[in-house]
């Protein structure tokens, strides 16, 4: 058993070389408890030290082998044996020997690849992690460091509006309408709802913000459907002819990037659940599919410069040195 | 390319709207009253009717304005028609009372007032909350129950709009629709 070498011979400590700089990010755990942890992006290098600290100074400690890795990997929660990897590097710290005093060991892995963002769901857990492994006859020792990884895209060039006419025939016919079909995580729905015709006696009308984690392939998937947001936006009985706008602020909720097919193993995907109410709790509704995208932070000149570069990539966006220049002489002419 | 500070959350436009639309009466009008309960018959073979009276611009109901008289089976009948022929989930009546109907109660049985009074409120939730329902409009045992003076048992059962689910025109999508009971 090994509780990250605590009551062990020794322990182990990772800290990385932009500990001081790189920002954290806030991301649930299987429990649903938040936790702060490093973020990173695709391509960016992980690099740090790995101090390994004897609890008896004077005892020598003789090991197998001492490595750090650095793992990305998916997790079933029904299939909690297998994991996944889909990234996993791994960098010998130290031959097998003994060690007589605490040491310290660098390692770097350079512009890795994190082709997934980090994901903790109802059934599924995508995470990655630096691990050190001190190998021993018995036990080993280790010790893991869990970060975030964030997925960046760019404004995509085709994004539509949808726009549809829905209805039961004779009875209530409606054309709603959303600006866009492509939403980024800070975004705002825009949208309206025009009653063409009105024969029930409608209580209210709402919006929900659905999440289908998909699970699982071929004849064993399974879907768990999650309400994350309802939202009321109208409250009374409409007649023909009327138009109820809608303006949601996604920022508000928990929301995570649209994921296809991650790894072939899983897929989150977001719906807007339109949804009416009359007077004998009837519930009609109508689903419709939107893609969301995680859109790049605002550069700042206090960012690592790596981070600029992955951010800059996908912001398209100059730097704020770059743009001042730029004014300064605009102004001259 | 610029990414703006501010999203534009200005609201799309919208058609205005028609002046006879947004003050004349609602197109959804349908209001059902079970009132009047008489007793009829003699001694042990009394039973009691209510008149159901139906008010609607509704245009699936071809009569809107109608007054027929209703015993508490024929109301089971049309629940149970309902539940065979219809994939609603149909509300529950109010009870049977069996107990009511044997002898040597204290009481006038299935004929006391407030037992009628609650069996009257209980099949008029009933009826209304059917009425309103989209598919149970279809349904031709309903047209019956609350436009014909006399309920044929030997009716045919089926559907009066065979269309309301088909699709005429390709850019109709159909709602879902659930029945949540409270």
């Amino acid at each position: 058993m090994n509780f990250f070498g605590f009551g062990q011979t020794a322990e182990i400590d990772i800290v990385l070389n932009d500990a001081e700089t790189r920002k954290k990010a806030e991301h649930n755990g299987e429990d649903g408890r938040k936790e702060k942890y490093f973020r990173f992006y695709d391509g960016e290098t992980v690099s740090g030290k790995v101090n390994v600290t004897l609890k008896y100074p004077g005892k020598r400690l003789e090991h197998n082998g001492i490595k750090v890795e650095f793992v990305g990997q998916i997790e079933l929660y029904y299939d909690r044996g297998n994991h996944h990897e889909f990234v996993s590097l791994v960098k010998d710290l130290a031959r097998p020997g003994e060690l007589t005093q605490s040491q310290t060991f660098d390692f770097e892995f350079t512009h890795v690849e994190k082709p997934y963002e980090s994901y903790t769901g109802q059934n599924v857990k995508l995470r990655y992690f630096l691990k050190v492994t001190i190998s021993r006859k018995l036990s080993d020792i280790t010790k893991e460091l869990d970060i975030v990884v964030h997925t960046l895209s760019t404004y995509p060039d085709l994004n539509s509006s949808i726009k549809m006419e829905v209805g039961i025939e004779d009875c209530l016919h409606i054309e709603f309408e959303y600006n866009k079909s492509k939403y980024h995580l800070k975004d705002v729905i825009v949208g309206k709802i025009y009653f063409l015709l009105v024969r029930i006696k409608i209580r209210h009308m709402e919006i929900d913000i659905i999440r289908r984690e998909t699970t699982g392939t071929g004849p064993s998937v399974y879907n768990e459907n999650d309400t994350i947001a309802k939202y009321e936006i109208m409250d009374g009985a409409p007649v023909r002819g009327e138009s109820i706008p809608i303006r949601l602020f996604l920022a508000s909720y928990e929301l995570t990037p649209t994921m296809k097919d991650v790894n072939k193993k899983f897929s989150v995907r977001y719906f807007l659940n339109l949804v009416l109410i009359d007077e004998e709790d009837r519930r009609y509704f109508k689903q419709q599919e939107i893609i969301l995208w995680r859109k790049g932070d605002i550069v700042k000149k206090s960012m690592s410069h790596q981070a600029i570069m992955a951010a800059q990539r996908f912001e398209g966006s100059s730097n704020p040195e770059k743009s001042h220049s730029q004014s300064a002489e605009d102004g001259k002419s | 390319m610029t990414d703006p500070v501010v999203a534009d959350t200005r609201r799309l436009n919208s058609k205005p709207q028609d002046l006879t639309d947004a003050y004349g009466p609602p197109s959804n009008f349908l209001e059902i009253d079970v009132y009047d309960p008489q007793i009829v018959g003699v001694g042990r073979n009394r039973y009691t009717t209510y008149e159901v009276r139906m008010r609607t611009n509704l245009p699936i109901f071809k009569l809107k304005d109608s007054c027929v008289r209703r015993r508490y089976s024929d109301f089971e009948w049309l629940k149970n028609e309902l539940e065979r022929d219809s994939k609603i989930v149909v509300p529950p009546l109010p009870g049977k009372a069996l107990k009511r109907q044997l002898p040597f109660r204290g009481d006038e049985g299935l004929f006391e007032e407030a037992f009628i009074e609650e069996r009257r409120v209980g099949l008029e939730q009933f009826i209304n909350r059917i009425a309103g329902h989209p598919l149970a409009q279809n349904e031709r045992c309903l047209h019956m129950f609350l436009q014909e003076e006399t309920i044929d048992r030997n009716y045919i059962p089926g559907k009066v709009r065979k269309n309301r689910y088909t699709c005429a025109c390709s850019m109709y999508i159909y709602f879902y629709i659930t029945l949540i009971q409270s």
